[in-house]
């Protein structure tokens, strides 16, 4: 993080608005090459808008500050362009396509790959990283179930070979045995060289996984550090991990409510 | 007697399934019927026809000009058209769409007129060959067989080819599509452009056998819709098959039960399909877009 060298996606002073309410503001951090990043804060916090706001998805956005990947500016640039670039994502809510089969979800994702070889490669990458992907090949994608579906976004976004892969709650509604599957899987793909940048409510998994970490509160940055200073972090610990739990001396102390 | 209704019935259930094809194909994208659907064919129509008479050229040449004519129709509607509408609800583009037939009708009429024109084409409706016991007009053969190669053509293409399948995903869902590095604008503009060329074959097939002028596409246009509905209008296979389906249908009732209301047909069918089974014979349950 310290190294300038290491930097791949850089935001200075980034500010998103939704019509006349500021989402995001004056949001600056850096993510590490081959590093895991996890945005921490709640509801409306501002996570999934920063995602899109890098992504480009938002129109006009964001009005101001500076958002650099490998050197170049991309808070300008269109979507396509951003992903082109390296930038992949898995959205909220997975938005996989359900009318299409598992394999032609995957072929979307690997749209801007113009050489067959190398997308075939992808394919066999993801099939390799979800075998029940592969075996599902040939289903509307529809049918498959929550975690499925999520392995399919993962996937997905991995078709086009990116550099960084942006995630927003991967874990949202999955049984804990999944979710657990799911960060393993989101290490593999930091230790085969993909930069992670993880949106996650569930702070305690994701901060085992994490190197760094922020929180966002109201659209504003209110914590950064390493991934273990945050689990350190008391404040964090109370607002983001659930009081439960805490242990009794602790919630004294911070008066959290015992309900 | 029988095999007789069911050609007739499968050459107009061509035309249907081609118009019902295209609207469907928009509709999956914007979910709303492109009312102007008909009218676009039917000034492509026109296109090939002034290219036949005023220019004196052949029919591929003609026939070509109409269809370049109706992609680039079908793709400026979308840009410049229906694109720049503010936070667009269903009712302002179903609106948009029918304000843009009316002015494509008014155009038709005052540059061409009211008049019903002969339409040059290579094969002619009255001229009739035997097949298998039934009598054909050459027309209604090239009709059947032109319209089931385009659809197999076009099916194709969604199904195969990589353009294909983003335009599908761009239908289901255009945001997630661009965060997978799809162009989704020149995608959109290319499913109107392709829309309005299978649109504009519906109507150089229609012209030769009804004549040219303004109204040449209300009819298909409305039995398209039909049949979209019949079949299931997020279900482009469906609502050809209701097409077909429609096409037969209406033939069987014409030639058994009443010529006189052979057209009333199709509307019945579209109040009886929304009563019972709302998405369609071969529709899933709709599913809205958020």
């Amino acid at each position: 993080m310290d190294n300038r060298s290491d930097v791949l996606l850089e935001l200075n002073g980034v500010e998103t608005w939704y019509g006349p309410l500021r989402a995001l503001s004056d949001v600056s951090f850096t993510v590490t090459d081959g590093s895991i990043k996890v945005i921490l804060g709640n509801n409306g916090a501002g996570k999934s808008t920063l995602l899109n706001t890098i992504l480009g998805v938002l129109e006009g956005q964001p009005k101001s500050g500076k958002i650099s990947f490998r050197g170049t500016r991309i808070d300008r640039m269109a979507t396509e362009r951003i992903v082109r670039a390296g930038i992949s994502y898995v959205p909220e809510g997975r938005r996989i396509f359900g009318e299409l089969t598992v394999r032609e979800n995957l072929k979307v994702g690997a749209y801007i790959q113009t050489n067959r070889f190398a997308a075939r490669q992808a394919l066999d990458r993801v099939y390799g990283f979800f075998p029940l992907l592969a075996e599902r090949q040939s289903q509307a994608a529809g049918t498959l179930s929550g975690g499925e579906q999520q392995m399919l976004a993962i996937g997905r976004a991995l078709m086009n070979g990116p550099r960084v892969l942006l995630l927003d709650e991967p874990s949202l509604g999955l049984a804990p045995i999944l979710v657990r599957q799911v960060f393993d899987i989101i290490s593999q793909i930091r230790d085969e060289g993909v930069t992670v940048l993880l949106v996650e409510q569930n702070a305690r998994m994701a901060l085992a996984v994490a190197d760094e970490g922020l929180v966002l509160d109201s659209g504003e940055l209110v914590a950064a550090g390493s991934a273990s200073d945050l689990v350190d972090n008391a404040e964090v610990e109370e607002l983001y991990m659930g009081a439960s739990s805490l242990p009794t001396d602790r919630e004294s102390r911070h008066e959290v409510d015992p309900e | 007697m029988l095999l007789q209704v069911l050609a007739s019935g499968l050459s107009a259930g061509s035309i249907y399934a081609l118009m019902a094809l295209a609207l469907v194909i928009t509709y999956k994208t914007t979910e709303v019927p492109n009312f102007a659907q008909g009218d676009m064919a039917m000034v492509s129509a026109f296109i090939a026809y002034m290219f036949l008479t005023d220019f004196q050229t052949g029919f591929i040449v003609a026939f070509g000009a109409a269809l370049v004519f109706a992609f680039l129709l079908g793709v400026g509607f979308e840009g410049l058209v229906l694109r720049r509408m503010r936070n667009p609800t269903h009712l302002n583009l179903i609106i948009m769409t029918l304000g843009f037939t009316l002015a494509l009708f008014g155009l038709a009429g005052w540059k061409w007129g009211a008049d019903q024109r002969r339409f040059p084409f290579p094969v002619s409706a009255s001229e009739v060959v035997r097949l298998g016991g039934v009598s054909v007009s050459t027309l209604s053969v090239a009709t059947i067989l032109i319209a089931a190669v385009l659809m197999v053509v076009v099916f194709a293409f969604f199904r195969f080819t990589k353009l294909g399948i983003a335009m599908q995903a761009t239908q289901q869902d255009p945001i997630a599509a661009r965060i997978n590095g799809v162009p989704t604008r020149a995608v959109v503009g290319l499913t109107f452009g392709i829309s309005s060329v299978i649109g504009s074959v519906a109507a150089l097939l229609t012209a030769p056998l009804i004549t040219l002028d303004p109204t040449l596409m209300w009819d298909a246009l409305l039995k398209g819709f039909a049949a979209a509905v019949l079949g299931g209008l997020n279900t482009p296979v469906g609502a050809v098959l209701g097409g077909y389906l429609l096409g037969v249908i209406e033939n069987l009732f014409g030639a058994y039960v009443s010529v006189e209301f052979k057209s009333v047909v199709a509307f019945l069918i579209i109040v009886i399909v929304l009563w019972f089974r709302p998405s369609g014979l071969f529709g899933r349950h709709h599913e809205r877009k958020v």
